[in-house]
């Protein structure tokens, strides 16, 4: 035990260590760096790759060559350390006076300018990352989806503490809303006719679209919070399933829609500069609401109800508000998949999809916006990378939310409050002369 | 006129009465002791009043307002604060979080005002903290603003609850048994705090109490409970004289 305590100092010790030169590299250092990465990947990473063997850019920074390939591996690793690892601490290393000076001049505007200002650097590196292919392309905008859909669970498990299962239900309302919206105005369906509108308005009517898709979902999530909140008690979780099976036998009997076999032909408005401005805005708004005061009421409910109604908190607006406002980026996150696949169908919207958000909401960390980022990202990738292992990757998931539930209860970046502020701020004292 | 009545209360749990033809009257500024055994129904007594569990009988009336059957944070909003015999915090958050989140009925900007950031929000909860954090100062906490409060000494914790409480700006503040589990010292400290904030916020207080000291030197009047009914009521002195007194409750734990 002695050891194992003196092992995990040491451990921190290095990592400290490791870490030093980066201890003043601000965001916007990091963003750079990022950014300087990519375009030497667009650049040289094509004839770099065939030097090293490699018959093409690795796609998932060597994840999924590793399994598939595995003779490819050191030419990978070569790969990455040359493209990604050496520049980007570089540039994070030599950035970050500049980068410094940069955050302290942005923050004497409103946050907002500095907030997209750094939006747009995350933006141009994603975009430059995600132009080698499309396969990069599709799985950043669904990983960006599942970003949206492990926060807005949070707000629920997290946050207030109760046990919803009803995120595949929400998500396929709004699929599905959004999809006939769309398909119906702006696509030659065989299931909806010719298109009424013409094609050019599409992508301005898109969030519309988005909206009317959280809308329904919130509806649906009125039908689950009667019933589960009017008594104290833990139904929601029971009901919440419930729904979620209702709405997929529901959608798989409904023959105007598809039916089974599903929905097609969506026209193509989710492109990435889309997800990622809806995204950022969902980001953005639960990370308002869990900071608020209206929001922390959720906490307050989830800690103890009653002393939360004592101090004049009005528990039953605050739940059902929570979960509505909840569903709602379920229901926005569902027709940006919708149109993302450009086809739906009611198997998507499982029990399988429920293990995997749940997955990504555990794995990231209980209420916290950043554990929500990573457990998100954290999955979609480790998915990607055990593609080849098929069914073998339902095993090992599990297995390894298992071990952090056993380490880490809460998950990896629990209870942790998002301070834009202070991640946008420099990082370092502002010097009096220099 | 009184700030707070109740009128002949009644409650039962199934077969059990806990309360029964239970009266109170207490006039603005007034400090209110209510003593008596364990299992008294003293507890319930607060729960009834503040809405917790719907009276079978009787009524409740907060300055002029009928408030009998409302719900307990509808009851809290208009001006009746408590604190919890078993502490309950909220064990993730912060005092200063404590403190401001029972500003919640203060607020309106609405679920609208939150998604957004309104700069209505920002004005809103920038008053509530500036309000917590004089409460905070006031009973001594400010150094521990910060901290999450499971990591707190009981006594703090106990000091949490009151100010939580205090930021409803009640009329009527309750506290249930806030010595137990003290020392001495504790205790001492939180005669004192009572002392003060009742002088400088000018609030009614009722209290549940064990300890004849406290209710001795703090109580203009008490009312003694057993078995869910009232047996004796008057001043301190009174009350420690009463032969019923004595005989029920005080018999064998010497009047100090
Ligand atoms: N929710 C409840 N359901 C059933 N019985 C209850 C409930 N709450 C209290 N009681 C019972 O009512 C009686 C009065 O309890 P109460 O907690 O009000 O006593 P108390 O005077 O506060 O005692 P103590 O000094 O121990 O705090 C007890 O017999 C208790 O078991
Ligand atoms: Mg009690």
């Amino acid at each position: 035990m002695a050891a194992l305590h003196h092992a995990k100092a040491g451990f921190k010790g290095f990592m400290r260590k490791a870490w030093s030169p980066f201890a003043a590299t601000p965001a916007l250092g990091w963003l750079l760096s990022a950014l300087a990465a990519v375009l030497l990947e667009k650049w040289l990473g094509l004839a770099l790759a065939h030097a090293l063997g490699l018959p093409k850019i690795p796609m998932l920074f060597g994840f999924i060559i590793a399994l598939k390939k595995p003779f490819l591996i050191p030419g990978t690793l070569a790969f990455v350390f040359i493209i990604y690892l050496l520049p980007m601490a570089l540039v994070a290393r030599f950035s970050a006076p500049l980068a410094n000076r940069a955050s302290r001049a942005l923050l004497k505007a409103p946050l907002a300018v500095s907030a997209l200002v750094h939006l747009a650097l995350l933006y141009a590196a994603l975009h430059v990352w995600a132009e080698v292919s499309d396969y990069r392309d599709i799985t950043l905008r669904l990983t960006m989806i599942a970003v949206m859909l492990t926060l807005s669970l949070n707000v629920i498990n997290g946050y207030m503490g109760e046990f919803s299962c009803s995120h595949p239900g929400f998500m396929a309302l709004g699929a599905y809303a959004a999809s006939v919206f769309t398909v119906g105005l702006f696509a030659s369906d065989r299931l909806f006719g010719a298109a009424l509108l013409p094609p050019q308005l599409a992508p301005f009517l898109f969030p519309l679209a988005l909206a009317l898709g959280g809308l329904v979902a919130s509806l649906g999530a009125l039908l689950i919070a009667v019933p589960s909140f009017r008594t104290r008690g833990d139904y929601l979780a029971i009901i919440s399933l419930a729904f979620t099976f209702i709405v997929k036998s529901l959608i798989e009997n409904l023959e105007w829609v598809g039916g089974p076999r599903g929905l097609s032909s969506q026209p193509d408005l989710a492109s990435l500069p889309m997800v990622f401005a809806v995204c950022a805005l969902c980001v953005w708004v639960i990370n308002n609401f869990v900071t608020s005061i209206l929001g922390k009421a959720t906490n307050a409910v989830r800690d103890d109800e009653t002393a939360a109604e004592a101090m004049s908190i009005n528990t039953r607006r605050t739940k059902m508000a929570a979960f509505m406002f909840s569903a709602f980026w379920a229901g926005v996150a569902g027709g940006l998949f919708a149109h993302v696949l450009r086809y739906v169908n009611p198997a998507t919207f499982g029990i399988q999809k429920l293990a995997e958000v749940l997955a990504m909401v555990y794995f990231g960390g209980l209420n916290s916006v950043l554990g929500s980022v990573v457990g998100a990202v954290g999955i979609s990738i480790l998915g990607e990378a055990l593609r080849p292992l098929e069914i073998f990757k339902w095993i090992l998931i599990p297995l390894l939310l298992i071990l952090v539930m056993i380490f880490r209860p809460t998950g990896l970046i629990a209870f942790r409050e998002f301070n834009l502020r202070r991640v946008l701020s420099p990082k370092e004292p502002p010097q009096g002369r220099s | 006129m009184a700030l707070l009545t109740v009128e002949n209360m009644t409650h039962s749990f199934g077969g059990l009465t806990a309360v029964r033809n239970y009266d109170l009257s207490i006039s603005p500024g007034q400090i209110v002791g209510l003593i008596g055994p364990n299992g008294a129904g003293k507890t319930t007594i607060f729960n009834l009043i503040t809405g917790i569990y719907a009276p079978d009988q009787g009524r409740v009336v907060l300055n002029g307002e009928d408030i009998t059957g409302l719900r307990p944070h509808e009851i809290a909003s208009r001006g009746l604060g408590r604190t919890f015999q078993d502490l309950r915090l909220w064990r993730h958050m912060t005092v200063l979080e404590h403190v401001m989140l029972a500003r919640y009925s203060r607020l309106d900007y609405g679920m609208w005002g939150a998604f957004w950031g309104t700069p209505r929000r920002w004005r809103q909860e920038a008053a509530a903290e500036k309000k917590a954090r004089e409460l905070i100062a006031m009973l001594g906490l400010s150094h521990l603003a910060d901290q999450v409060v499971i990591n707190l000494p009981y006594g703090a914790q106990r000091r949490v609850e009151m100010a939580r409480a205090l930021a409803l700006e009640p009329k009527v503040l309750f506290l249930d048994e806030p010595t137990v589990g003290m020392t001495p010292e504790e205790l001492d400290q939180i005669i004192a705090i009572i002392k003060r904030v009742h002088r400088e916020l000018g609030l009614a207080i009722f209290i549940i109490e064990h300890r004849l000291k406290f209710v001795m030197e703090l109580c203009q009047r008490l009312q003694c409970l057993v078995f869910g009914e009232v047996i004796a009521r008057g001043t301190p002195e009174e009350i420690q004289n009463d032969p019923k007194v004595i005989e029920a409750y005080l018999g064998e734990e010497k009047v100090a």
